[in-house]
């Protein structure tokens, strides 16, 4: 889903396999079967309105664009995009001066897909010049927290779908790590501007924008990394999830009872069917330490397959024997107490692709692109509504034309969008995340522009 | 030596803390064999120090580590010659460590943990000098405050182990101030703030140590390169450059010239002389036809340095992945990579292949076959590994019995020993010198019989 740094990387040229952008629509047109001619033809232009520009360019400039003295007019220009082009061509360090520039290119270039990259020391796309100078100067300086989670990680606890496929039943497993993460970012690290992006087709992108967390450095991008990491995979390693000590930390422990714990039992047991066959139900007894337990339990559902004729579901009665019998007086070893949490942990705790995280140049595809295989464009998610999003209705390329083409008798407007599907998204975008970000940013910019001018003040009085 | 101990004469010597955080490099005179010398005492303190972490020695192994390392090789009868020798022989090594990005890492990483073993073993008296020391802005938090966090806090002190005694005295500083704990989720978390237990500020100290330590290396390097290392070419230069290349073991980022492979051969070298990571990554290739990022990294440089040409190398994982992903694929996504490795594309640098203690601290996740197996495995995906490797009886319970306390390099030289049948003196420390031992071995041996 995302796209590694080009150095020491093997992903860097992974092609479009994912997203590409609204503007992006002579390699959409192609892949919905139409021809460049006839594309141009179907309303190009009106398409190219679609992708919010203006929007991106105000977020990503973080205030810099305004009138204040302090603003510092470089910055956006500053920011690395890449384009994937058609044929796979990948092209890094790309920059733009304002929305204008960055529009021109888009038009002009028709890339795939567009990621965005750190903002960097210097302009990315004269790198080079700065090289040659002689002080090793082009470095990224900024960039937002990142996170990206993926169902395909998720494919030995998923009995619906697997790979690239998600559907309803799976799908709350995304909802569930919005929340777990959400929460934790917000109360326990004390960020407020994030945004959570659908990436298109089986997963989630967050995005932490305060500037507080643009300016980690990468050591303690790793620290937030590590501490949001229970999941510990490695396909050679039965046991993933390893809880230790006599009580879980308050961050953890939040997690379960305010989320984990009810989302298992309440849904992901019955709509997975944990433990309606022995393949399904022998994972999770490899969980169990105690082999003795593990055999015990394993007879009993082997053997009475007939006697449970009750009316109650299948997992929701070996789930609660097995919580009987591992909580049980008995068990006064705290590993084996210890076990159910883990086995909840195991399920349902997310699981973050930790590279993305840790490294301030890690590239990560634009919101509102459009993803290439599901035509699906890649809109925020609410987190706190997160339980009603629903990745099959979101608006597609092919529906979007439609609207587009319907209302393009009536008048024209500045904003096409307002009258597509799509509206909804942008006006959340632009009410919940863009106006507080930025609002945010100006009391920044001018409390540490007052600051500065009173320190100088200071100086001179000297 | 006036900004050494700042401010304090000598005469303070019993309250002042033994620890110095080199502010700034020494106004001594230093004879020129003590230069070296110190240095090179200092170095195999450090080099203990690495061997212990990529061992996974817990903190009060690295304490009493430490502690015996810098008596073998640090001690003087007179402590301010030891003071001297610390200074003098810390500023030797940032000159030498100072040179390129890999020496620094390393050497901040080591003097950083050397730092933090040292003054956990100082008295509570002189920590609590030593922070300030450092000026830290932090105050601890009062008695109110305390009262409306302290359930949390104890959540936390027991979620981190049952022998920790409840602490009153606690910082509330930036999380940003004290990343190790918060990775370790070793501290409680509110709007931004870790709350620091008067115990834990050895990590709030070490993370300052380590970020003055590094911004002082890359002004240090500036200075090297501008001008120390023109001034001092018949003096220090050739000292400081023979210093970072004995000690850091050999250098596998060239492949030996009499060590090249060709393709025909790499099965057969695969099942007699790749350590059990490399075997691993190999045999998941070929039943796959396909590896992850990491896996892909891990083998293909070892690769490299085992001898296999980039053309070669294109083949091999061409062969491979094309069953998988077809050719077209490959050529468009992979093959850009290994060219990468080989120093052909992008920065065009020739990257070096992974030392143990790499691929020992990686952390594998879903789907990812690469790591230190004996770090990585279940034991009983280990016995399984070991097994087909002709691991059996006495030694398969000696190599778990290692791996149990954590000792992943000295199980793996354990396996070496037992697949060759000879002993390995050095131990492994690498995967790439696993293969040279090995084949050394092998040839002595078919030369014997022939």
């Amino acid at each position: 889903m995302t796209c590694k740094l080009m150095d020491a990387s093997w992903s860097t040229r992974k092609l479009a396999q994912f997203p590409e952008d609204l503007v992006l629509t002579i390699s959409n047109y192609i892949m919905y079967g139409l021809s460049c001619t006839q594309a141009k033809l179907h309303g190009l232009p009106k398409l190219g309105k679609l992708f919010p520009h203006a929007d991106i360019y105000r977020w990503l400039s973080y205030g810099n664009d305004g009138k204040h003295p302090a603003c510092d007019h470089s910055y956006f220009g500053r920011r690395e995009f890449s384009f994937t082009l058609e044929n796979d061509i990948y092209v890094r360090f790309q920059s733009f001066n304002n929305a204008v520039d960055m529009e021109n290119s888009i038009r002009e270039k028709c890339p795939y897909k567009i990621d965005i990259g750190p903002v960097y020391s210097v302009d990315p796309a004269k790198r080079h010049a700065y090289a040659q100078s002689g002080n090793n100067v082009f470095a990224p300086v900024e960039r937002e927290l990142i996170f990206d989670i993926d169902m395909s990680d998720y494919d030995d606890v998923r009995y619906c779908c697997s790979g690239a496929d998600v559907c309803l039943n799976c799908w709350p497993l995304m909802t569930i790590s919005v929340k777990v993460l959400d929460t934790a970012l917000r109360d326990d690290f004390g960020f407020n501007h994030i945004l959570w992006v659908y990436s298109g087709r089986r997963g989630v992108h967050c995005w932490v924008c305060d500037g507080r967390a643009r300016r980690l450095s990468n050591e303690q991008r790793a620290a937030i990394a590590d501490y949001f990491r229970v999941y510990k995979g490695g396909e050679n390693n039965a046991k993933k999830v390893n809880l230790t000590g006599p009580v879980l930390h308050p961050f953890l422990a939040r997690s379960y009872t305010d989320v984990l714990k009810g989302f298992f039992e309440g849904k992901l047991l019955a709509s997975q069917n944990l433990f309606a066959s022995i393949e399904r139900f022998q994972k999770i007894l490899e969980i169990i330490p105690d082999e003795s337990i593990a055999s015990e339990l394993l007879d009993k559902w082997q053997g009475n397959r007939r006697s449970s004729i009750s009316k109650e579901d299948v997992n929701v009665v070996r789930w609660e024997q097995l919580k009987h019998v591992l909580q049980s007086g008995k068990q006064k070893a705290q590993g084996l107490r210890r076990c159910v949490e883990e086995i909840i942990f195991t399920y349902t705790y997310p699981r973050l692709d930790m590279e993305v995280s840790k490294h301030m140049n890690h590239l990560l595809k634009a919101p509102f692109c459009v993803h290439p295989k599901t035509g699906r464009v890649c809109v925020p998610i609410d987190p706190n509504n997160c339980d009603n999003f629903d990745p099959t209705t979101v608006p597609t390329l092919s529906q979007l034309l439609e609207e587009l083409n319907m209302s393009s008798m009536r008048t024209e407007s500045e904003d096409e969008w307002e009258r597509t599907s799509l509206g909804k998204s942008i006006k959340f975008f632009r009410s919940s995340f863009l106006s507080p970000l930025l609002k945010s940013c100006k009391e920044e910019m001018e409390s540490v522009y007052n600051s500065k001018v009173k320190q100088s003040k200071n100086a001179l009085n000297w | 030596m006036e900004i050494v101990r700042s401010q304090r004469k000598p005469a303070d010597a019993a309250v002042a803390p033994a620890l110095s955080l080199y502010r700034s490099a020494p106004a001594l005179e230093v004879r020129l064999e003590d230069f070296e010398l110190y240095a090179i005492d200092r170095l195999r303190v450090l080099q203990g120090i690495s061997d212990g972490l990529s061992r996974g020695k817990k903190p009060q192994e690295m304490e009493k580590l430490v502690s015996e390392l810098w008596r073998a090789h640090m001690r003087h009868q007179d402590p301010s010659e030891e003071m001297n020798k610390d200074i003098i022989s810390h500023f030797v090594l940032r000159l030498v460590y100072c040179r390129t990005e890999d020496l620094r890492k390393w050497f901040l990483s080591m003097e950083t943990s050397l730092f933090r073993y040292r003054f956990r073993l100082e008295s509570p008296e002189s920590q609590r000098l030593l922070m300030s020391e450092f000026q830290l802005p932090y105050k601890a938090i009062n008695h109110a405050e305390f009262e409306t966090v302290k359930d949390k806090l104890n959540q936390v002190a027991r979620s981190t182990g049952p022998s920790s005694n409840a602490e009153a005295l606690f910082f509330k500083v930036p999380f940003e101030e004290v990343p190790e704990l918060v990775a370790g989720r070793r501290v409680f978390m509110l709007k931004g703030f870790a709350y620091v237990a008067m115990n834990q500020v050895v990590s709030l100290v070490a993370t300052q140590f380590r970020s003055n330590l590094s911004k002082a290396l890359v002004l240090t390097n500036r200075k090297w390169t501008s001008t120390i290392r023109d001034k001092e070419k018949n003096r220090l230069t050739p000292i400081v450059e023979a210093l970072s290349t004995g000690y850091l073991g050999p250098d596998y980022s060239q492949p030996k010239e009499f060590s090249e492979i060709s393709l025909k051969d790499i099965d057969r070298l695969a099942s007699s002389s790749f350590p059990l990571c490399m075997r691993h990554l190999f045999d998941k290739l070929r039943e796959n036809h396909h590896l992850k990022h990491g896996g892909r990294m891990q083998l293909g440089l070892f690769l490299k340095a085992v001898g296999l040409k980039l053309e070669d190398a294109l083949a091999f994982w061409k062969s491979e992945f094309s069953q998988k992903v077809g050719a077209e694929r490959f050529d468009k996504e992979y093959s850009y990579s290994i060219r990468h490795n080989y120093g052909k594309e992008g920065k065009r640098t020739d990257y070096t292949p992974y030392a143990c203690h790499k691929i020992i601290s990686s952390t594998p996740s879903v789907g990812d076959h690469h790591g230190c197996p004996y770090r990585h495995f279940s034991e009983e995906n280990l016995r399984a590994a070991l097994g087909k490797m002709g691991v059996g009886g006495r030694s398969l319970d000696d190599i778990l019995d290692k791996v149990r306390s954590r000792h992943y390099q000295v199980a793996c030289t354990l396996t070496f020993e037992a697949v060759h049948a000879a002993s390995c003196d050095s131990g492994i420390n690498h995967p790439n010198q696993y293969f040279e031992a090995s084949q050394k071995i092998l040839q002595t041996t078919r030369q014997a019989t022939s």
